[in-house]
């Protein structure tokens, strides 16, 4: 449905057809050059994974979408990025705004140290209820709704009363998106989100983000190759701060275009 | 030439196994006589007194006090009254008193006052210096803070003598400005450098994870602080709090100074009082070893130390509540 409804306006508008979009986009940490001239365009609804050996600046990507990279104090940006359409490094971008439509999970799951109903229920309390009609019942139907959507509904609804820091690690990084959902972001940033977790774990994550994919567009970066090939149906390919190549996943898998792309898949670095 | 080499080899092996008994036969005596060996026992020793020696002092000390006061407390010591008259009279010619109730009103109302000054001031300094001071600002502040410590208490209590006190008269208009308000703020004062220290340190440790997802949800660094940091810091900045109100009960000199030293349970902040330490410092100087008066004063050292070492407890299991949490 969705996918039908976007392909109807593509030739409308490009500004509607991206969720993401970068321009030129160079970044520092200090002096040293983390992104270079980076031109990025991530389609509406498309799960998208970021790949590249480390300390290729895939993170650094990710989160200067949602600017979070600033809580470290020493990062410079010049370019822009353009999150549905808006530029958020504007003068007088709301910060709070930007990362209600834009959720991020981190690469350790993260959850607050309170309950796990009042983790699902904290990005409401963040951005008020007044539009939300704060009644009880509307807010045991939210966490019911958000905790089913990422699948542990069944193994918590006995215990919402728990403290969250107690779930396994799987669940935990399932709480943590869950916890994205009552404000209805738009785009799912994923900073590596399995790679503390088991096998088993990690399957679980997986299918839960082939799950939302459609409804939110999510970009997800990750070291394991097998992994982007499973849950993207776009990948990009960094290298040393710079975009190699963009393509399907299962083109990129298949014949990548740039030979440092062939190299890198067939593990010859990284 | 490889065949001088085996042939060499052959010639040596036989000779190896003994030649590596011999090794590990000097090795051992290494172990047992060279120097590196004794110096290592002899900081082991001096390590081990090291530490030892805090709970020998503190077990020490707290023998002497209770050895001094302890006959007047089986002998002489009426409990109830001791804790319920205040009516402390040691020099009376007819019948001497010792009942503490006025000085632990004194202690109680100053300490009380105190913290009300100083839990402010200093869960302000501690949420500011690290949650939202940077780079040079946040060091220059710490420094101050750790300086502001170690300012002495008689210099506290100069200070509460020579300027609060006009400065109080003018005020407010009141005929003595050493009181419960002039101690209170001059011991608040003390104490909030330290309860600072320690409630920044409870602050920096809640994991920087819970701020990050909180901002990355949309928090604004006000909501971080009020909704994450300070209730996963609650159990750490409770006990800064208590640590705080130790300081209070056991601080002497500035309070002896500041408090107008009169035996008076207080009605206002602007009565005069008197400490339970202040007494103990001002008259044990005084008094003959051994006498009634004396044991009174260590008695009053005994319910002191019993205090402050609840207090501390207390402290030390929340700390430790916050771990197992």
């Amino acid at each position: 449905m969705i996918r039908n409804a976007r392909e109807g306006t593509e030739a409308t508008s490009d500004r509607h057809e991206n969720a993401i979009r970068t321009r030129n986009l160079n970044l520092w940490y200090g002096d040293f050059q983390a992104l270079l001239d980076v031109d990025l365009q991530i389609k509406k609804g498309v799960v998208t994974a970021v790949i590249g050996p480390s300390g290729c600046g895939k993170s650094t990507l990710l989160r200067s979408v949602n600017r979070i990279n600033e809580r470290l104090g020493y990062v410079r940006i010049t370019g822009g990025i353009e999150v549905l359409g808006h530029d958020v490094y504007e003068d007088g971008v709301s910060l709070p705004r930007l990362r209600k439509e834009v959720g991020m999970v981190f690469q350790r799951p993260n959850p607050l140290p309170i309950s796990i109903r009042d983790n699902v229920l904290f990005s409401l309390d963040l951005h008020g209820t007044r539009d939300q009609g704060p009644g009880k019942g509307v807010k045991e139907e939210i966490v019911e709704r958000c905790l089913r959507r990422v699948l542990l509904w069944d193994s918590v609804k006995d215990r919402l009363q728990a403290k969250a820091t107690k779930l396994s690690l799987a669940e935990q990084q399932k709480l943590c998106i869950a916890r994205l959902l009552p404000v209805k972001p738009s785009i799912l940033l994923m900073d590596e989100p399995c790679s503390a977790l088991d096998p088993k774990g990690t399957a679980a994550v997986e299918e839960l983000i082939w799950e939302l994919r459609g409804v939110y567009t999510i970009l997800i970066v990750t070291h394991n190759m097998a992994q982007a090939r499973r849950v993207s149906e776009e990948c990009v390919f960094m290298l040393m701060g710079r975009i190699v190549e963009h393509s399907l996943t299962e083109d990129m898998f298949a014949a990548p275009k740039e030979k440092q792309t062939a190299d890198y898949i067939e593990g010859r670095y990284g | 030439m490889a065949n001088d080499e085996v042939a060499s080899r052959a010639a040596v092996s036989p000779r190896t196994r003994p030649g590596r008994r011999a090794d590990a036969a000097r090795h051992v005596d290494k172990d047992r006589l060279t120097l590196d060996w004794y110096q290592d026992k002899i900081v082991q020793v001096v390590v081990f007194l090291g530490g030892i020696s805090a709970i020998v002092f503190i077990i020490g000390i707290f023998l002497f006090i209770t050895r001094e006061g302890f006959s007047f407390v089986v002998e002489k010591l009426e409990i109830t009254e001791f804790f319920t008259s205040i009516r402390w009279q040691p020099t009376s010619e007819h019948r001497p008193t010792y009942n503490i109730l006025a000085m632990i009103a004194g202690t109680a109302s100053v300490t009380g006052l105190a913290m009300v000054v100083a839990i402010p001031f200093s869960l302000g300094a501690a949420i500011y210096i690290s949650e939202f001071a940077r780079g040079k600002t946040r060091e220059a502040l710490k420094v101050l803070v750790e300086l502001l410590a170690a300012i002495p208490s008689v210099v506290w209590g100069f200070i509460g003598l020579s300027l609060m006190n006009p400065l109080i008269i003018e005020l407010f208009d009141v005929p003595v400005g050493l009181n419960v308000l002039n101690a209170g703020i001059i011991l608040g004062l003390m104490a909030a450098p330290i309860m600072t220290s320690i409630a920044e340190d409870a602050l920096k440790a809640v994991p920087d994870g819970y701020r990050e997802a909180a901002e990355a949800m949309g928090a604004t660094r006000w909501q971080v602080v009020v909704k994450v940091v300070l209730p996963a810091a609650r159990n750490g900045l409770l006990a800064a709090v208590l640590l705080g109100v130790g300081r209070g009960f056991g601080e002497t000199m500035a309070v002896l100074m500041a408090t107008g030293h009169s035996i008076n349970i207080p009605d206002s902040i602007f009565d005069s009082v008197r400490a339970l330490t202040a007494t103990i410092a001002a008259e044990l100087g005084e008094t003959a070893v051994g006498s009634d008066h004396y044991q009174a004063l260590f008695t009053i050292g005994i319910f002191l130390f019993v205090v402050t070492f609840t207090i501390n407890l207390l402290a030390d299991l929340v700390v430790r509540g916050v771990r197992k949490g």
